[in-house]
C-alpha cells in the first residue's frame, strides 16, 4: 500500500474505478438520449425511469422466475425496449409535428408516473440485488483490489458503446438512420420505413438505458429513485458533449465520471456538483459544447 | 418590414374581455376568503404569481425553463433568514429573497441562453441541482429541517402581519401588482420583441434586434417575479426548505402553467388555483400525488394543450 498526494493508493484507484463505472453509465444513457434526439427530436427525459425499470426487471426475474444475472442482461432490456417503442407509438408518435417542447413534457409526466407506482409500492430504500456468482471475488493488482464485477461493468459497456457506435458509423443500417436524421422525408422517398426506424430506435436507446440499470443493481441496489437523479447528471453531460457525435457522448461519459472520480477523493464536498460547474465552464468556453455542432 | 413590432394601438388599449377578467380575478381573491381557509388561498397566489412568472418565459419568448425552482426556492430561503435570523422587516426581507433571485437569475440566463432550444431546458434544470446541491450542503439553510419559525414580522413596521387578515390582504396586492407589472411587460413594446423572438428568432435577428439582450433580460425579469413570489412563500408558512428549491418544484410549476393555458395571460393562475385545490384533496393519498400529477401532464400534452383558459379563450373567441 502507498500513497499518491497524501491520499491511499486504494481509495485512490477505488474511487476512480468507482468514477469509471459511473462513466459508463453516463455514456450507455447519454448515447441513448443523442440517438434517440437524433432520430425524433424528443429529449427523453424518461430515461431515467426506464434506466430503473431495467434493474427492476432485474429484480423481478430474480425473484419470481429465478432468472439471474445473465438472464435480466438480455431479457431486460429487450422488456423495457418494448415498453419504449409501445410508449413512441401511443404517445410521441402523436406528438411528431409540434413543438419539441410537448414531448419533453410528455415523457416528464412518464416518468413521474412510473416513478410515483413503483416508489407506492417498493418504498424509497434500495432493494439488494446480488452480484452473480460468477464474477464474484476480484483480483489483486498490486496497488489496488480490483472486484471483478466492477471491471465487467466497465469493460461490457465500453464494448456495448463502441458496438452502438461501429452500428450507427459503419453499417447499413446506421446509415440509413443518420440518413433519416438529415433528412426523413427523402430517405421515405427512397422506400425506407422512417417511421418504423424512429420506433426501433427509440427502443433502442431506452434499452441501452435499461442495460445500465442492470449492471447497476449489483453496485447500487435497486430503488424506485435511482434514476431520477442520475437524469440530471446525464443531461449535464449531455450538454457538456453535445448531441452531435456518438463517439463524443462515449469519451465524455466516461470522461466525467473519472473526473468526479477524483474530486470525490480530493475535494468530496464539491463530488456532486462537479460536473454542472463543468458544464457552466463549457457554456462559457465552448457553447456548442465539446463534440457539438451548432444547433 | 410586415414583422412590424410598433403597433401603438395594441400597446396601451387594453382589450375589454382582459379587464373583466382581471375584475372577476380580484373579486374571486377579496371574497375567498369568506369561504376557504386563508393560508391555503395564500398558497394559491403565491404559486399563481410563480407560474405567472415562468409563463413570462415559455408564453411569450418560448423558452422552457425547467430549473424555476431554483429562484424561487432560493428567495425563500434568503427572505427566512433575512427575517429570522438578521430579524429585518417583512417588505425588505421580500427584498433581500427578490433581489437574489434577480441575481441568480442574471447567472442562470446568461449561461443558458447561450445554447437554445431543448438544450435550454437541460441546462437550467442542471444549474437549479446544482443549487440544490448547494442548499443541502450550505449551513444557513437547516439542511432536511429547513430554516422553521420564521417571524412574519412587522410590515413597515406598523401592521402586524401575524394577523392572518392582515397577511392575506399583503400577499393579495403584492400578487396584483405583480401580476399587472407582468402584464404591461407582455404588452409593452420590449413585449412585443419577446413574441418576434419566439415566432422566428432568426427574423428577429436579421431585424437587427440584440436578440440575446432580449432573451437574458425576460429571463432575468422572469426569475425576480419567481423570487417574489419564493420570498413571499418564505413568510406565509414561515418556511424554507428543501422542497422549494429541488427539480419538482421546478415541474410543479411548468405543470400549472400547461394546466391553466402556456401564454394566456390568466392561464396561470387558473392552473396555480387547480392544481393547488387538486393537491389539498389529494394530501391524504401520499406519494400518489406524484403519479396523479404525471397523469395529468400527459393528458394536458396529448389532447389539453390549450390549457383551462386557452380552451375558454379558444370557445369563447376573446384574448384572455
Amino acid at each position: 500500500m502507498f500513497q499518491i498526494f497524501g491520499i491511499p493508493s486504494q481509495a485512490l484507484f477505488g474511487q476512480l474505478l468507482l468514477g469509471l463505472i459511473n462513466g459508463s453509465f453516463y455514456a450507455l444513457l447519454s448515447l441513448g438520449l443523442a440517438v434517440i434526439f437524433g432520430m425524433l427530436n424528443v429529449i427523453n427525459f424518461t430515461h431515467g425511469a426506464q434506466y430503473m425499470l431495467g434493474a427492476f426487471t432485474a429484480f423481478f426475474l430474480l425473484q419470481y422466475l429465478g432468472l439471474g444475472y445473465w438472464w435480466a442482461i438480455v431479457i431486460a432490456p429487450i422488456v423495457v425496449g418494448i415498453i419504449g417503442m409501445i410508449i413512441e407509438r401511443l404517445f410521441l408518435k402523436r406528438l411528431q409535428n409540434l413543438d419539441h417542447l410537448y414531448g419533453l413534457l410528455l415523457t416528464f409526466g412518464l416518468a413521474l408516473i412510473i416513478e410515483g407506482v413503483f416508489r407506492n409500492f417498493f418504498g424509497s430504500s434500495g432493494l439488494p440485488y446480488a452480484v452473480p456468482p460468477s464474477l464474484q471475488g476480484g483480483t489483486n493488482l498490486g496497488f489496488m483490489f480490483l472486484p471483478n464485477y466492477r471491471a465487467w461493468v466497465v469493460i461490457f459497456s465500453l464494448a456495448v458503446c463502441l458496438a452502438t457506435w461501429f452500428l450507427i458509423e459503419r453499417t447499413k443500417l446506421g446509415a440509413y438512420l443518420r440518413a433519416a436524421t438529415e433528412n426523413p422525408t427523402l430517405v421515405r422517398a427512397f422506400g425506407i420505413n422512417v417511421p418504423r426506424l424512429i420506433t426501433v430506435t427509440y427502443g433502442v436507446g431506452v434499452g441501452l438505458a435499461a442495460l445500465a440499470g442492470v449492471m447497476a443493481a449489483p453496485i447500487y441496489n435497486v430503488s424506485p429513485q435511482m434514476g431520477a437523479n442520475l437524469i440530471i447528471v446525464v443531461f449535464a453531460v449531455v450538454v457538456i458533449g453535445g448531441m452531435g457525435s456518438i463517439m463524443g457522448a462515449i469519451v465524455t461519459g466516461f470522461g466525467l465520471g473519472l473526473i468526479e472520480g477524483l474530486t470525490k477523493v480530493f475535494f468530496p464536498q464539491a463530488a456532486n456538483t462537479a460536473i454542472f460547474v463543468i458544464m457552466a465552464i463549457v457554456l462559457l468556453v465552448r457553447p456548442a459544447g465539446l463534440f457539438g455542432r451548432r444547433i | 418590414m410586415t414583422l412590424s413590432v410598433a403597433k401603438p394601438q395594441a400597446l396601451f388599449a387594453t382589450g375589454r374581455s382582459e379587464v373583466i377578467a382581471f375584475l372577476v380575478m380580484t373579486a374571486v381573491f377579496v371574497v375567498a376568503p369568506m369561504f376557504a381557509y386563508p393560508v391555503f388561498l395564500m398558497k394559491v397566489l403565491c404559486f399563481a404569481l410563480f407560474a405567472c412568472a415562468f409563463n413570462l418565459l415559455i408564453g411569450y419568448v418560448g423558452l422552457l425553463s425547467f430549473g424555476h425552482a431554483l429562484f424561487f426556492g432560493w428567495a425563500s430561503y434568503v427572505s427566512a433568514h433575512v427575517a429570522k435570523v438578521w430579524g429585518l422587516s417583512p417588505e425588505l426581507a421580500i427584498l433581500a429573497g427578490t433581489a437574489t433571485a434577480a441575481v441568480l437569475g442574471i447567472v442562470v440566463g446568461a449561461l443558458a441562453i447561450r445554447r437554445q432550444g431543448i438544450y435550454f431546458a437541460m441546462i437550467t434544470l442542471a444549474l437549479a441541482q446544482m443549487m440544490y446541491f448547494f442548499a443541502v450542503q450550505a449551513p444557513f439553510t437547516y439542511g432536511e429541517d429547513g430554516i422553521q419559525a420564521v417571524p412574519r414580522g412587522r410590515l413597515f413596521g406598523i401592521i402586524d402581519l401575524s394577523n392572518q387578515t392582515n397577511m392575506y390582504v399583503t400577499v393579495l396586492v403584492i400578487f396584483l401588482v405583480c401580476f399587472l407589472l407582468i402584464y404591461r411587460i407582455i404588452n409593452s413594446p420590449f413585449g412585443e420583441v419577446l413574441k418576434a423572438i419566439r415566432e422566428n428568432e432568426p427574423r428577429a435577428i436579421s431585424l437587427g434586434y440584440q436578440v440575446d439582450r432580449y432573451k437574458l433580460m425576460a429571463f432575468v425579469l422572469s426569475a425576480t417575479f419567481a423570487g417574489v413570489a419564493g420570498a413571499t412563500k418564505a413568510l406565509v408558512f414561515q418556511l424554507a426548505s428543501l422542497t422549494d428549491v429541488d427539480w419538482p418544484m421546478s415541474g410543479e410549476v411548468v405543470l400549472m402553467t400547461l394546466v391553466g393555458g402556456l401564454g394566456t395571460v390568466f392561464g396561470p393562475a387558473a392552473g396555480a388555483f387547480f392544481m393547488v385545490t387538486l393537491e389539498n384533496y389529494l394530501t391524504t393519498i401520499g406519494q400518489w400525488v406524484f403519479v396523479v400529477q404525471g397523469v395529468i401532464f400527459v393528458v394536458c400534452v396529448m389532447v389539453f394543450r390549450r390549457g383551462i383558459v386557452g380552451e375558454i379563450a379558444h370557445l369563447t373567441r376573446v384574448k384572455l
